[in-house]
């Protein structure tokens, strides 16, 4: 391990309008490490990477690879530079093979012949030196998730990369998937490449990295050896203060099922089997989180259970109402009107109209309800006190229902959600990634209300990635791996045991 | 028999005829859609070019002054479209039409102010116009039974830009699957970030079809005014470059697919014009406007699924800006 | 550049009249090059589209035609669909009228014939939009092409049934028997006598048009179904998650989308011509497109543009007689540049107008 800087950032910022997604930062990341930087959604991490790899611009600040300054305003120059990136969201065109794929942009002649099989021969050599096997005429759409990353991977170092940035690259792995890349990612440490690795997992930091920065709210706090530091330690960097999720609340008190799912299995649009032979009850009264990897069948159970998936199988009782899946799909509206609300897991997506004003959001999916309707027509008055009620309530920020909802902030935007779902007094609430994007000053407001929520007798499915928060907030643990459910805790269990679950480690089948 | 298969290759020749200026806008969109950027103004920049062609042919007496009139004009509104759809991110159906409105209005302005004939350009001169090439050995042939038709009347006797349509299919089959360009055009149609991401502009890109696109339009619309035509008239396209469209969807965006959908689509036109009035054994007399129909609904047909389905290109129509991740 | 950092003065006033003036501008331009006088050819417009009573006449009466075709475009763009097919689903519609008024007008007075022809003028519209949409909804066949593909269509199919079927018998015109009293809209001057609008064929349709934008008004922004169509063409995957059923808002959606086209008829058939010919639509489907643009997909909006293009058609009538030089194709060019500098480079003010109206401190935003 060479002590030279492959790439030093110096007092680098970069606004967007009034936000300040980059203040001053330094970051310096040695030849041949494994480099982590951690930080929370929204910390300016993707930001750094994008500015790093000629996306944008820094608005002040200096860049220097291999101790000379550059300047690097579009990709081609940091390709150039031997700067290789692997987006969250895979650039890849799926209708082309993976030689296609790899050569667009460096394809070496005009006439596409004249490249080809040299590509086809660097492409065996790569596989052979970084044990990236893929088939290089292969229609890249058709490959699983972890071998499209490979041909990302595949694409930086056919351009000649010494530098590796992937950004969040465990995010859509299944964990045998992980290991694998994580494997690849030290052979090519060992043959003199340096990775930048950007993740919010500390997990993954422990795991892999010689070194680690930690970024908070646009910043960069610290820069620790991976050797001399612990979770505990990052943790508090990240998030600032030492305790995040503690939430206080009383042990639960079940009472009768309110949500009774059997044998659901669904698949997806590409006919992958997502949700595999699913069975779980939720009581009144109680909050049973599930805990998994992202991206192992937990948000197409909760959009099948919110009756916006179509299910192969299954038969789902709520409040005393039976649905056999097998024979009806059954309609979000249908479903919303036997007791169930729904928070989901994006709200951009799906949970809200961004260019509609608040006490238009505050109704969404209640627009049929009798109460907002004077015959024909919508009751104006009824929705918009309806929406002032919930402002006052949630303390929704700016007071004003007649806001476009896209003026407020993330942990705002996820308040009138929550109202709007909590306050048609639900029995059963489904609630996915409730804290994403939000807050800290939100975030517990949140949690204390579904806390209350469950207090008052309701029950609560929650879907999160982030491990603590299931473990402060649930009532029971299910842990799904690979569209199934692999294991039931007490939140009270160790976090290694529920990890080694997620990552599908332990056999037990429940 | 035999009258019957001279009726059969008059038909066919007037299909190559017809079919030419759709293959050519077909083409011209097929480069268009392919980076990305839909194309409902194939008619206005062949309109377009029709009048600048047939304006320039007669002024100058030249042909091929004319045709480079023509695919100037083309290439003009061709970057009006790709000014409005690339750097501007406008949508790209409305920019089309304002386009076709654009080429209706002016030509027939233009036209009426400088040259005073309702509309239309006064005739061409002599070699203001693109004459039929007679191929080689086309007379000596002319007389064997069967083949000598086949290449005396099918073959042989068309003007240039006949030759030229047919010709642009393979190369534009070559110059979409075998070059680099082809490459990157195919990948910016699907996803353009992944061009980004490579270090490939996809601004320079998408204006390099559409000024591709502005070339083709500009032939197939001088096609009308200097081949096929002595001179221009008002909306002598009259619908041609929506047809070439639907040839296009027809194609699923493929190049010798395009050559057989614009053959079909020509055919139809052929015999609508062969067989207006006559009546059809069994059927009896078909109405000619069925046949002029028929392309569409064929296209419907398909669109609906029946025949296929017609998938266009992922970001066709998607104006590309950066996102802020 | 997010949209919604700009007041809606702005928005809804600022940048329209910006884009129009862009518009004109070059119009005059356009004026210039044939050697006319951009000024002299302003006045003579004005003049002509509202300076006599005639002239304002005229001016309504196209604008009537502009109404409908405005507003079809414009509902189907709040569930954010390109309706670009009023050209067929007007010339259809013009089916359902003809048929109510030959089938009636030598029994009844007109006010019994009109309802008819009303509901046969949006059924056939409707019905001639209902497959791009049942396509679109069922199969994602694009409505933009599949609704271009009808205008040809459309047309093929009336020329037929014109020359075939519903001609004058021993007639060559294709077009149908010139209607009775009873299958004639009373044309304005009729119905009051403090405004005279000459020998122009401005008719009850207007009063009809009018109604149709207060109704259009009601439906999108006072009702569920307006809700659901707004939210769908918002964000198509929240209206799913909120219970909405896409098909049924797709297909409800065109079929009053072209239900509005084929209303265009009335104005037309019963208003005007008081017989079915072809061609009688002449582009006035595809002006709706500039008109729902400029008016923003607001009634309001598209009353005024409808007025303003209504000027266009009748002052640009009375301006080629006055300089021939100046033929109605400039109007055909005027429209194009509307409905490129409304419509497809809507855009181009809007960075600069945002520099200038954001102030410095924005609602904070998570930084990602």
């Amino acid at each position: 391990m060479t002590e030279t800087a492959a790439i030093e950032l110096r007092g680098v910022n970069k606004s967007f309008g009034a936000v300040h997604a980059n203040k001053d930062i330094d970051l310096l990341v040695k030849k041949g490490t494994i480099h982590g930087i951690i930080g929370e959604n929204g910390a300016g991490k993707s930001t750094l990477m994008s500015i790093l790899y000629g996306f944008y611009q820094a608005d002040s600040g200096s860049i220097h690879v291999d101790g000379v300054e550059v300047k690097i305003s579009d990709s081609r120059q940091a390709i150039g530079l031997g700067i290789g990136m692997v987006h969250q969201h895979f650039m890849l065109v799926e209708s082309f093979t993976v030689l296609e794929n790899v050569i667009l942009g460096a394809e070496g002649g005009a006439r596409l012949a004249d490249g080809t099989q040299r590509a086809r021969e660097e492409l065996y050599r790569l596989e052979q030196d970084y044990e990236l096997k893929v088939d290089p005429d292969a229609i890249v759409g058709e490959l699983a998730v972890g071998l499209q990353q490979r041909v990302e991977i595949l694409k930086a170092l056919f351009r000649g990369a010494e530098i590796l940035i992937l950004d969040e690259p465990t995010g859509v792995l299944t964990p045998s998937e992980a290991d694998h890349l994580f494997k690849i990612l030290n052979v090519l440490k060992d043959q003199g490449k340096t990775v930048l690795l950007i993740t919010h997992k500390l997990r993954e930091i422990m795991a892999i990295t010689d070194e680690v920065s930690v970024m908070r709210r646009g910043e960069m706090v610290a820069t620790r050896k991976t050797a001399d530091t612990s979770m505990s330690e990052l943790a508090e960097l990240m998030v600032g203060r030492s305790v995040l999720l503690e939430v206080e609340k009383t042990p639960a008190q079940p009472k009768q099922t309110v949500l009774d799912v059997q044998n659901l299995r669904v698949t997806d649009s590409r006919g992958v089997r997502v949700v595999k032979d699913v069975s779980l009850q939720v009581k009144a009264g109680e909050i049973v989180g599930i805990a998994g990897v992202s991206g192992n069948g937990q948000s197409e159970l909760l959009e099948t259970l919110a009756g916006i998936r179509k299910a192969d199988h299954g038969i789902i009782t709520l409040a005393g109402n039976t649905l056999d899946l097998t024979k009806v799909s059954p309609d979000p509206a249908e479903i919303r009107g036997m007791g169930l609300g729904h928070v989901p897991e994006d709200r951009h997506r799906m949970g809200l109209i961004n260019s509609f004003s608040e006490y238009e959001n505050a109704i969404l999916g209640y627009h049929q309800s009798e109460q907002y309707s004077n015959g024909w027509l919508l009751d104006r008055s009824a929705i918009k006190q309806e929406a002032r009620d919930a402002i006052e309530k949630y303390d929704i920020r700016p007071p004003n229902p007649d806001l476009k909802t896209a003026n407020f902030s993330g942990g705002n935007q996820q308040k009138i959600v929550l109202a709007r779902e909590i306050e048609r007094d639900p029995e059963v609430l489904l609630v996915g990634q409730p804290t994403r994007g939000v807050d800290i000053g939100a975030i517990e407001f949140i949690h204390k209300r579904l806390i209350e929520l469950r207090d008052q007798g309701k029950g609560i499915l929650l879907v999160s990635v982030e491990l603590d928060e299931i473990r402060s907030l649930a009532d029971r643990i299910i842990v799904m791996f690979d569209g199934a459910i692999v294991g039931e805790r007490e939140p009270g269990a160790d976090e290694t045991e529920l990890g080694l679950l997620m990552a599908g480690v332990e056999g037990e089948r429940a | 028999m035999f009258e019957n298969f001279q009726t059969l290759i008059l038909i066919l020749d007037s299909t190559v005829r017809l079919s030419t200026p759709l293959l050519l806008a077909c083409l011209a969109g097929l480069y268009s859609e392919r980076s990305g950027i839909v194309d409902i103004g194939l008619e206005g920049k062949m309109l377009g070019a029709a009048f600048g062609a047939g304006a320039i042919a007669y002024l100058t007496g030249n042909a091929w002054l004319g045709l480079l009139g023509g695919i100037g004009v083309a290439i003009l509104l061709a970057l009006l479209h790709g000014y409005a759809s690339i750097t501007n991110r406008g949508n790209q159906i409305v920019s089309g039409v304002a386009i076709n409105f654009l080429a209706i209005g002016l030509t027939a302005l233009l036209g009426q102010s400088w040259f005073h004939q309702g509309g239309r350009t006064p005739p061409l001169p002599k070699g203001g116009r693109f004459q039929d090439i007679v191929l080689p050995g086309a007379e000596a042939v002319k007389d064997v039974p069967f083949l000598g038709p086949i290449y005396y009347e099918l073959l042989s006797g068309h003007n240039i830009l006949v030759y030229v349509a047919f010709a642009a299919v393979p190369l534009t089959w070559w110059v979409l699957f075998r070059t680099r360009f082809g490459l990157r055009l195919r990948a910016v149609g699907e996803n353009p970030a992944a061009v980004d991401t490579a270090g490939i502009s996809v601004i320079l890109l998408r204006y390099r079809a559409v000024i591709i696109c502005g070339i083709l339009t500009g032939i197939a619309g001088s096609y009308l005014s200097i081949a096929q035509s002595s001179g221009f008239i008002k909306d002598m396209t009259a619908g041609k470059g929506y047809i070439a469209l639907a040839a296009l969807i027809f194609a699923k965006w493929k190049p010798v697919n395009a050559m057989f959908a614009c053959l079909l689509f020509g055919f139809l036109d052929a015999i609508a014009i062969r067989l207006q009035g006559q009546a059809l054994p069994l059927i009896g007399e078909v109405p000619v406007q069925f046949f002029q129909a028929l392309p569409y609904i064929l296209t419907v047909i398909l669109l609906a699924g029946f025949i296929g389905k017609a998938i266009p290109p992922k970001a066709s129509g998607v104006p590309y800006l950066k996102e802020r991740t | 550049m997010s949209a919604g950092q700009l007041p809606r003065w702005v928005d809804y006033g600022l940048i329209p009249l910006l884009n129009l003036a862009a518009a004109f501008l070059v119009s005059g331009l356009v004026v210039l090059l044939i050697g006319e006088n951009p000024l002299e050819a302003v006045e003579i417009l004005l003049w002509g589209s509202l300076g006599f009573g005639e002239g304002v006449g005229f001016t309504l009466f196209y604008a009537t035609n502009f109404i409908f075709t405005g507003l079809a475009v414009a509902v189907a763009f709040h569930a954010g669909l390109f309706n670009i097919g009023g050209e067929g689903q007007a010339y259809v519609g013009g089916l359902g009228v003809a048929l109510a008024c030959l089938a009636l007008d030598q029994y009844v007075p007109w006010w019994v014939t009109m309802p008819v022809a009303v509901i046969g003028a949006a059924l056939m519209g409707a019905a001639w939009a209902f497959i791009p949409a049942w396509l679109q909804a069922k199969r994602g066949s694009h409505v933009v092409i599949t609704t271009i593909m009808f205008n040809f269509i459309a047309s093929s199919l009336m020329v037929y049934l014109l020359v075939n079927v519903m001609a004058k018998p021993g007639s060559m015109q294709p077009e149908t028997r010139t209607f009775e009293e009873g299958g004639r809209l009373p044309f304005l001057n009729d119905l009051q006598s403090w405004f005279d609008f000459g020998t122009a064929p401005v008719n009850l349709s207007l009063i009809i048009a009018l109604i149709a934008c207060v109704l259009v008004w009601v439906v999108i922004w006072r009702t569920r179904l307006g809700y659901e169509i707004r939210s769908f063409g918002a964000n198509a995957t929240a209206a799913v998650y909120a219970g909405m059923l896409p098909v049924r808002i797709i297909i409800v959606t065109m079929l009053i989308s072209g239900g509005l086209s084929g209303m265009m008829a009335l104005n037309e058939i019963m208003g005007s011509q008081h017989r079915l010919l072809i061609e009688f639509v002449a582009g006035y489907g595809f002006v709706g497109i500039a008109v729902a643009l400029m008016g923003r997909a607001h009634p309001v909006g598209i009353v005024l543009a409808a007025i303003l293009f209504g000027m266009l058609y009748q002052g640009g009538a009375e301006l080629s007689f006055e300089k021939p030089a100046i033929t109605r194709d400039m109007i055909v060019v005027i429209q194009g540049l509307v409905i490129l500098f409304a419509g497809a480079l809507e855009n181009l003010f809007r960075p600069a107008l945002v520099r200038i109206f954001t102030p410095s401190r924005v609602p904070a935003v998570q930084a990602g």
